[in-house]
């Protein structure tokens, strides 16, 4: 059951995993982000987005963002034995925790993803696809989401709607493009080990054709 | 404790700048962030976040489920024992219950979301995937919130001031006086989008009916108490919200955000705008969807 989602926003940051202290985007969306915002907006145990193609709509450009970041995560321990002692400071200090951070990301995107959706064994015997179908279609044109959807980091909303037709792909798009190897997905199978899992990425008149998982194509 | 929200909700909050600099950008000297290209003026949101967190803590002062996590000005030696009266355990009982205990990693996750009102809102990363350690993970809140972008283009101003305090001996022997310098955007109108989903706050969170009216509050007086040299003369000018009837929502945003347009009052000037008065806001009221009903605060 295939579904086209046209996404727009106007930042959009994804991150590059060898340049994530100081973020840098790629140059379009990973088709892992592309199946975040599905789940964002419909996704049940018993179906698996699959991303198929994903059509880059505007012109590729960037721009750099500066913002003072917390340098830490909250710790565990620590929060457990202020839980178990009963008191204690628990909090992060700004002014001795600060680091400031640039991230270098796409300006005014648009993209279209084409994807259609797997039943797993989770499904309820009564689950079917026509009805997680009728579902995303119902949201898709209501607006309904389980969260808003965001282009690669919360703060970059995604807004979204079922594709129309009349969608301008920007004539600077034109042609042949490789984009060198980009992030497939991650490899949740061993919860233990998640692995990344990388393709290599062409873009044709601003068409990105995403490769099934099991392919040669996708490399771990 | 009042019930976890069951509606989703889009807001809208307008807020202005006068001879001020709401947000400097490290990466060009301090300046007012603008984008280079539209030279509108930004703010990001974690700016934005920072203030409701400051009003969270001014108001609440750290009460029994209302802390702040990240704090701008660490407060020293705050006894926090009362914290356990929100959860309803004993401290003692809870050592003793993780020894048996197999999804501790949840108890503090959910601890800390019961104690801390910006974990609860806007969420926290705790510690990451480490084999066989304590890992609660990633916390998402159901407040998210956008960039805020200038109605129109700003121009930020540099404005060279002197003082006649010199810092060292060795200076205060050659000269008399030092210059420094601060920006000021000479006004703008700032457009802000947010949005609360009700999912998250009910999967995790637990962000309730009360935490909404505090977050509301403290959007609405985020600049009353943040008041600085750098900041001029900032104030929240209208906060728009959309509430959803249903926790997945009833209406796109992008639809609902459409139906609040700003212009300028007289179309035909030229001249830069310098006050409040300068720009109509309308709210298309008459246009919202079913399900979805509007709460204004000006």
């Amino acid at each position: 059951m295939a579904i086209k989602v046209e996404v727009w926003g106007d930042y959009a940051l994804f991150t590059r995993p060898e340049m994530k202290v100081e973020r840098v985007s790629y140059d379009v969306m990973t088709p892992s982000a592309a199946r975040g915002i599905l789940e964002a907006i419909y996704w049940h145990p018993g179906l698996r987005w699959i991303v198929d193609k994903i059509q880059v709509c505007n012109p590729i450009s960037f721009t750099n963002i500066r913002r003072n970041e917390i340098k830490s995560k909250i710790s565990a321990r620590s929060v457990k034995s202020v839980m178990d002692v009963g008191k204690g400071e628990l909090y992060i200090n700004t002014s001795s925790d600060i680091q400031q951070r640039a991230s270098m990301v796409l300006k005014d995107v648009r993209y279209i993803i084409e994807a259609h959706f797997e039943m797993t064994d989770k499904a309820a015997p009564g689950d079917n696809p026509g009805k997680f179908q009728d579902i995303m279609k119902r949201r898709l044109s209501r607006g309904q989401y389980y969260h808003q959807p965001c282009m690669g980091c919360r703060e970059f909303t995604a807004f979204f709607k079922e594709a129309s037709d009349d969608v301008i792909i920007s004539d600077k798009l034109d042609g042949e493009k490789d984009l060198g190897f980009m992030l497939y997905d991650m490899d949740y199978s061993t919860p233990d080990d998640i692995k990344p899992m990388f393709f290599r990425a062409k873009m044709v008149n601003g068409m990105i054709r995403v490769p099934d998982i099991n392919s040669e194509e996708v490399l771990r | 404790m009042s019930e976890v929200i069951k509606n989703r909700y889009d807001f809208v909050v307008l807020f202005d700048v006068e001879n001020g600099n709401p947000n400097g950008d490290p990466d060009s000297g301090n300046m007012p962030r603008v984008d280079a290209e539209t030279q509108l003026g930004l703010i990001t949101d974690v700016c934005i976040k920072r203030k409701i967190r400051n009003y969270v803590e001014m108001v609440k002062d750290d009460s029994t489920g209302y802390r702040i996590y990240i704090k701008s000005h660490a407060v020293l030696n705050k006894n926090d024992e009362e914290a356990y009266a929100a959860l309803g355990v004993a401290a003692d009982k809870v050592a003793e219950q993780k020894k048996k205990d197999t999804d501790i990693d949840l108890k503090i996750r959910d601890w800390m979301c019961a104690n801390f009102y910006d974990i609860r809102a806007f969420g926290a990363v705790m510690t990451t995937f480490t084999k066989a350690k304590l890992n609660c993970g990633q916390v998402r809140g159901p407040v998210q919130i956008g960039f805020a972008k200038s109605v129109e283009p700003v121009v930020p101003q540099e404005i060279t001031i002197t003082r006649v305090a010199i810092t060292t001996e060795k200076d205060a022997e050659n000269k008399n006086n030092e210059m420094g310098s601060k920006y000021i955007v000479p006004y703008g109108l700032y457009r802000c989008e947010g949005f609360v989903s009700a999912n998250l706050a009910r999967k995790s969170t637990g962000f309730t009916e009360d935490d909404l009216n505090l977050l509301w509050d403290a959007i609405y007086n985020m600049f009353e108490n943040d008041h600085s040299a750098a900041r001029g003369k900032m104030a929240v000018r209208k906060l728009i919200i959309f509430k959803h009837e249903s926790e997945l929502g009833n209406a796109p945003s992008h639809k609902l955000f459409d139906l609040v347009s700003v212009s300028r009052k007289d179309a035909d000037t030229s001249a830069p705008a310098r006050s409040y008065e300068d720009y109509e806001i309308s709210v298309k009221d008459d246009q919202i969807p079913n399900g979805v009903s509007i709460i204004i605060r000006d």
